[in-house]
């Protein structure tokens, strides 16, 4: 990550409102999390506290038998997981205050999607926002250790955490002791039950539940797995309340989101958004679409294509998606140029997805090869007669039949492909590549080798 | 309370015996891997399904009780 790549914006932002009490003036507009974002480096402490102001004493509190109060503000304020599957955070916070046992509190900064940039952002840039998070959090489910996961390939985030953890010794009020812990870059290693099992020493992959994480995770005790953003959402309720963070966003979405932001625009970068913004409002700010893009790809690698003649009518957020197929997922939205192959780009990703299976579950392993084959076939105009039918029929077939939700994921991939692009699909199949297909791959294919052969059941990383 | 059966992916090998027990309520996908019908089981095939359970080499076909189904 550069800093140059982090950028921040204010999108459809309301006008109406006025500062709450709470020590400091409550940003109830654009930006929140990214509020005061240095231009390079990370927000120290000192600036840190002159933004945002300390955390509020009565959100850590906790009655003896009774709730934390904050869980009953993440619920008012309608709260969901930024890491993609958009869990209640409420929900996930009461399973696991609830669950016997002392408790413990994962940051998940793990971001395994390839076009995903924003939590190694935040660890890097606004660290103590995401302690803030980690530490109510920990207090509110009674948490008395906080592990940070970031991604090992994003070193100077991990570095700005260690620095930030050393600078919060003296707060006080954070009793739960804070680690480090280096995550692989694969992309499965993020999910909560292949986080969980790499901190117990096993490999990053999946295992098969229950136990579910939230009753028996990191040392068989109750944890609580948070994607950074979420956290940093939850430290900014507990400061200003669910009534403040609800003036943004949409009544089924409400507040604001971290999108990354690639492709074929003139400032890709990490932009964050109200709840339903216009697609084209983001394009603005990010100093406008470089052409008419071709295609854009919402989600994630395990999200939806979307066809660029829809692109002025697409507004992000769940509700606005849904007719699309699509979901905003970790926030990734990717432009695809006007001059690259949509075929070639889907059946490039297709295969990563495919190599990226964990080798553990039969309809992932052998179905998403198949899928994956299937795609090149056509890509490359030596498929039968009725490829897109077998995608479609393999997509179907996969999906909810993996220990975690790869296969699904995938399949949505593949199938919001046989809708954006049927007709390409379709010249791909009958004149094999077009000229656009020996262009470089504008999606990004990082490489970490195979995760496992799929003939051997226990796998090990290490 | 109902049964319903479930199949752990990661334990399973494709040996494809639970099909071949419960035919009713498991077929096998293009590479052998069992389909399971997961609605709740009626008490007619609690018995199949628990044959075809105990009949698997790897242990991966799971009989659970809804009690204690995780919401």
């Amino acid at each position: 990550m550069s800093e140059e790549t982090t950028l921040m914006i204010d999108v459809d932002a309301p006008t109406d409102w006025t500062p709450e009490s709470g020590g400091s003036s409550a940003p109830a507009m654009l930006p929140r999390l990214l509020a005061g974002i240095p231009a390079h480096g990370p927000m120290n402490l000192e600036d840190h506290l002159v933004v945002h102001g300390p955390t509020p004493a009565s959100a850590r509190r906790r009655g003896r038998r009774g709730e934390s109060p904050l869980i009953e503000q993440i619920a008012q304020a309608g709260l969901r997981g930024h890491g993609g599957a958009g869990f209640p955070t409420a929900t996930k916070l009461r399973a696991v205050a609830d669950s016997r046992g002392r408790a413990i509190v994962v940051v998940n900064a793990a971001e395994g999607e390839p076009a995903s940039l924003k939590d190694r952002t935040l660890m890097h840039a606004l660290p103590h926002l995401v302690l803030d998070g980690a530490q109510l959090a920990a207090d509110a489910v009674g948490a008395d250790e906080l592990i940070v996961c970031v991604c090992e390939s994003a070193p100077a985030s991990i570095d700005s955490v260690a620095q930030a953890i050393s600078e919060r010794g003296h707060l006080s009020g954070g009793t739960a002791r804070t680690h480090i812990a280096a995550v692989p870059g694969h992309y499965v290693a993020g999910q909560e039950s292949a986080l969980v099992n790499h901190l117990n020493g096993g490999p990053a992959i999946p295992t098969f539940t229950p136990p579910m994480v939230f009753q028996q995770g990191v040392r068989r005790r109750p944890t609580l797995v948070a994607n950074a953003e979420t956290l940093a959402h939850l430290a900014l309720i507990a400061r200003h309340g669910p009534e403040w963070f609800r003036q943004l966003g949409t009544p089924s979405q409400p507040g604001s989101a971290l999108v990354t932001l690639s492709g074929a625009v003139a400032h890709p970068g990490v932009y964050e958004i109200e709840h339903g913004a216009s697609l084209v409002s983001l394009i603005e700010a990010a100093g406008g679409a470089l052409g008419d893009p071709r295609a854009l790809l919402v989600g994630g690698y395990g999200g939806s294509w979307i066809a660029g003649q829809f692109l002025r009518g697409v507004a992000l957020s769940d509700e606005h998606l849904a007719p699309h197929a699509a979901s905003l997922g970790a926030g990734v939205v990717a432009l695809l140029s006007e001059d690259a192959c949509p075929v070639a780009e889907t059946a490039r990703v297709t295969r990563w997805l495919s190599e990226q299976s964990a080798g553990q579950c039969g309809p992932c392993v052998h179905g998403l090869d198949s899928i994956a084959s299937s795609v090149q076939e056509i890509a490359s105009g030596l498929a039968q007669a009725n490829a897109t039918q077998r995608i479609a029929r393999l997509a179907a077939l996969v999906r909810r039949r993996g220990a975690c939700g790869h296969p699904d994921g995938t399949a949505r991939f593949v199938t919001s492909a046989l809708d954006a692009f049927a007709p390409e699909l379709a010249d791909h199949a009958r004149h094999g590549p077009c000229e656009d297909c020996a262009r470089p791959a504008q999606l990004p294919l990082p490489v970490y080798g195979r995760l496992a052969d799929p003939a051997h059941k226990s796998v090990s990383l290490r | 309370m109902s049964h319903r059966l479930r199949v752990n992916p990661i334990t399973c090998e494709a040996h494809g015996m639970c099909a071949e027990l419960l035919p009713e309520r498991i077929s096998l996908d293009d590479w052998g891997y069992p389909i399971v019908d997961d609605e709740p089981l009626p008490p007619a095939l609690l018995d199949h399904a628990r044959r075809a359970a105990q009949a698997c080499p790897t242990f991966a076909l799971l009989l659970t009780r809804d009690r204690d189904r995780v919401s």
